[in-house]
């Protein structure tokens, strides 16, 4: 069965998403570094779903990618506003905390 | 005695009838009950303060009994001729401590149908009259929630299935009956009278609970394992003692503990003296508590927990017993105490306690349900009487209850409520065809043909003498010269019995409105009272004529209605093994025929007699002791009548001679004859029995007691305090020194140091750099799945 190949791809994609979200600056490539860690997540829940012969992982499958649509939405619409006020998306220079 | 057949008779069992009514009496205390809140929370808004709940909710009650009586007899009828009839029992688990189970609910037999009747018809009238009798009283609407929760509370009692429930109906009564005496309690005689009676009763009604508790511990293991009730359950109390397993002595302590509380609620010798002085409360509340219904609790009791009473007291037995004793001198004394009172409502009072003496000796000797048919017809009567004499002070004698001051004449002006006092007077002396000659001559028949002649001897006397007083009371009142206020006469105010003048106006708030309400007075005179009054009247006394015609003996047996519907079948009854407690008994056999037993005292010819009450049954249980019926006999009445004749015709000659012609060898024969002088002084003290109670009881009592009590608490209780505070104020500087300054205070600190000491540590982690928080999150993220990982593997 192919399934080890499909979560090893799950793992590089996952990998792949969470170097994007902890090093890029850039705001909207942190939102498509997240979309890349949900797709492999979904990746490996088809993945087990065909190996166990049941639908509830596509089902869940597809209820991540309806959640991932509505976060991208939520998500651009703040990196918009962000760019309006301060013509800049570069997630470092949006911290005024002093920890 | 061994010669009893037990005779398996499937063929006369026939399925008992049920139906909502029965079912569902239950209600009939429930819904006063809620009258009564909605009259406490919501009355005074209302437009008639609060009284229309109360007649509407009793009326309910009525509607409820009445639906419940003519089922039962509907069930009665479904029965074959020797099937015992089963009460309709519900029951519901109340609450639970360490395995006992209480539980509330309802018992309907014969008995608690005829009192329910009763009880809701009297107070639903009497709610009636009081609408127009109370008019305008400062505490109207408290009035009729008072009234209303005493209902609730006799139904209660009347329907209940164990002795707790009974036990709180009682108590309930005792509590309105405090309430309503003292309804005028700004005059201190009436508060005097009210705690009088309070207290009185509660000296007999720890008799009451210490019988429970007795008959509980007595009778509880075998009620369980029997019949899988609880030993306060009626049914099982009542098997119980005529199983033939009570201990004698046991079962006789209980017996008398029961009748000390039936002396005190029923007004017994030598507990009687509370009820005359009960009459300071408004006349409805005479009517409905302290001569129908209430003061019968007693005889209710006795009459419901008979089997304790005929095993414990032996009766029917060779001797006579505490119950017939006490009943005969309540019986005599009483009536004497009748001819020396001048307030009309102090005669009736006493008149009450002379006739509930009778019930008394009627369950005494036997005479089950005679003395149940007494308290059915005394019901009527007695309360038409009180209404009567409350119409009297309410239109014609301007709120004075006294007959030799305020009243004579007023046939001509109240001819309804003449015509009533003259029915119910009769029915009360036992004249043929009014209702108390059924039921009293009955009683005294009975008590003869059980063997006690003693008993049925001062039962004729007490019949003279009823008829004797009553007769005096109807001369005074209705005959001869009007007096005082009858005559039309308004300036006696000063003159008036204190609590008489109260009566309808409440507390006059001014002198003003009196006077108005007297303009309303005087520019009539004396003259009928309304409609709202008279109709009470009127019912009550056409019940009056007619009530006895519901066991009419004389008449043979198919008249005896009450005999078949009301009185317990003495039979064997064979249960099936029980459900658990809680579930209503099923019975499933019973009819037994048995051969008369030959040593039975009087046993008639043709009946058959079961062995229930006489000997234990071998099989089964007996709900109900086997009791005589006497056979009627005109001769028996005649003579009786003829007593009662006489009675009337001696008092009528002497009322006319004393009272109208002022006859010179009559008047002031109490001072010049000795032996007239000495009972004259004995009856005007009520035996000094009040004497004896307030200086000898309360003072050598009450006040060392109190004196003690006194002493005890400045002593000893205050010297505990004293050193309880010092030892406590020490003990107090030392924790507040070195715990709670120390110990407490400290443990408070660090940990804010603590607090603030790990903020400080973590603070750098804020740093607002979005990558940063994500790193973090996934590291946290990786570790937890490697811990997963470890602690899966």
């Amino acid at each position: 069965m192919l399934t080890s190949q499909f979560l090893l791809l799950g793992a590089i994609l996952f990998c792949i998403g969470v170097y994007g979200v902890i090093a890029r600056k850039n705001a909207v490539l942190v939102l498509m570094s997240i979309e890349l860690i949900l797709n492999s997540v979904n990746i490996n829940l088809l993945a087990f779903a065909l190996r166990n012969g049941s639908a509830d992982g596509h089902t869940f499958a597809l209820y991540i990618i309806a959640v991932a649509a509505a976060e991208v939405g939520v998500g651009l619409a703040l990196v918009l506003l962000v760019y309006r006020n301060r013509r800049s998306i570069s997630l470092d220079e949006l911290s005024e905390m002093r920890g | 005695m061994t010669s009893i057949a037990l005779v398996a008779a499937s063929e006369v069992l026939s399925p008992l009838d049920g139906g909502w009514f029965l079912d569902n009496a239950w209600l009939a205390p429930v819904v006063p009950t809620i009258g009564f809140f909605l009259i406490v929370l919501f009355g005074k808004k209302l437009p008639k303060k609060g009284s229309e709940i109360g007649v509407l909710s009793l009326a309910a009650s009525l509607v409820l009994a009445l639906g419940a009586a003519w089922q039962w007899i509907a069930r009665v009828g479904s029965a074959g001729e020797e099937q015992f009839v089963s009460p309709v029992v519900h029951t519901w688990t109340w609450w639970q401590a360490g395995g006992v189970q209480f539980t509330i609910g309802q018992h309907i037999d014969g008995l608690s149908v005829i009192v329910l009747v009763v009880v809701a018809f009297i107070s639903t009238l009497v709610q009636i009259y009081s609408l127009e009798y109370l008019r305008g009283d400062r505490r109207y609407t408290h009035f009729f929630a008072a009234l209303t929760l005493f209902s609730a509370g006799m139904l209660a009692m009347v329907i209940a299935e164990d002795m707790i429930l009974f036990l709180l109906g009682w108590e309930i009564m005792g509590l309105c009956s405090f309430m309503l005496i003292g309804h005028w309690w700004e005059d201190g005689a009436n508060s005097r009278a009210a705690l009088k009676a309070f207290f009185t009763v509660r000296t007999g009604d720890v008799g009451l609970l210490v019988g429970i508790a007795m008959l509980f511990f007595a009778a509880n293991d075998w009620t369980t394992s029997n019949l899988g009730l609880s030993g306060f359950s009626i049914r099982g109390i009542s098997a119980w003692a005529l199983s033939g397993e009570p201990n004698s002595t046991v079962i006789l302590l209980a017996a008398i503990a029961l009748f000390i509380a039936c002396i005190g609620k029923s007004g017994q010798f030598p507990l009687h003296t509370w009820l005359p002085d009960a009459m300071a409360g408004p006349t409805p509340v005479s009517s409905l508590l302290h001569s129908s219904t209430m003061v019968v609790a007693g005889v209710f009791l006795v009459a419901r927990l008979y089997p304790v009473f005929f095993t414990g007291l032996d009766i029917l037995g060779p001797s006579s017993n505490v119950i017939m004793i006490i009943a005969a001198i309540t019986i005599v004394i009483a009536a004497a105490l009748a001819f020396v009172q001048t307030d009309i409502k102090r005669v009736l009072a006493y008149s009450t306690v002379s006739q509930l003496g009778y019930m008394m000796l009627g369950l005494g000797a036997g005479a089950w349900l005679p003395a149940v048919f007494h308290i059915f017809t005394h019901a009527f009567f007695k309360a038409c009487l009180f209404l009567c004499a409350g119409s009297i002070s309410h239109s014609a004698s301007h709120h004075s209850f006294d007959m030799k001051k305020d009243m004579g004449g007023l046939r001509r002006h109240m001819p309804i409520t003449f015509a009533s006092w003259v029915v119910s007077t009769l029915a009360l002396c036992g004249v043929f065809p009014f209702s108390g000659f059924f039921s009293k001559d009955e009683i005294i028949d009975n008590v003869g043909a059980n063997g006690y002649s003693l008993f049925m001897v001062i039962g004729l006397g007490g019949a003279f003498l009823t008829a004797a007083y009553m007769t005096r009371a109807t001369y005074l009142t209705f005959f001869g010269a009007p007096r005082g206020a009858a005559a039309g006469e308004h300036d006696a105010h000063a003159t008036h019995d204190a609590h008489d003048s109260h009566d309808a106006h409440g507390a006059h708030a001014t002198h003003a409105t009196h006077a108005t309400h007297d303009g309303h007075d005087a520019h009539a005179g004396p003259h009928e009272s309304g409609p709202l009054i008279t109709v009470p009247i009127a019912i009550l006394a056409v019940l009056a004529i007619g009530a006895g015609l519901f066991n009419a003996t004389p008449f043979g047996e198919s008249w005896e209605y009450l005999k078949r519907w009301v009185e317990p079948r003495a039979v064997v009854v064979v249960e099936p093994r029980a459900g658990g407690p809680g579930e209503s008994l099923v019975f499933s056999a019973t009819a037994v025929t048995a051969t008369p037993i030959a040593s039975a005292p009087s046993a008639e010819e043709g009946h058959s007699k079961s062995p229930c009450g006489s000997e234990a049954p071998s099989e089964g249980v007996c709900f109900a002791p086997q009791v005589n019926h006497a056979k009627f006999k005109w001769s028996k009445a005649l003579l009786s009548l003829a007593i009662v004749f006489a009675g009337i015709a001696a008092s009528w000659l002497l009322s006319v001679a004393f009272y109208g012609r002022r006859d010179p060898r009559l008047v002031g024969l109490t001072q010049r004859n000795g032996v007239a002088r000495v009972g004259y002084r004995l009856l005007a003290n009520k035996y000094y029995l009040d004497d004896l109670y307030e200086r000898g009881v309360v003072a050598n009592v009450a006040g060392p007691i109190s004196r003690a009590a006194y002493w005890f608490n400045q002593n000893v209780l205050d010297g505990i305090l004293h050193m309880v505070a010092r030892v406590a104020r020490s003990v107090a500087t030392v924790v507040y020194r070195d715990i709670d300054q120390r110990l407490v205070d400290g443990a408070v600190n660090a940990s804010a140091d603590a607090t603030k000491a790990a903020g400080t540590t973590v603070q750098p982690i804020q740093s607002g750099c979005v990558g940063q928080y994500g790193a973090l999150l996934f590291a946290t993220a990786a570790v937890a799945a490697l811990v997963f990982v470890i602690l899966n593997t």
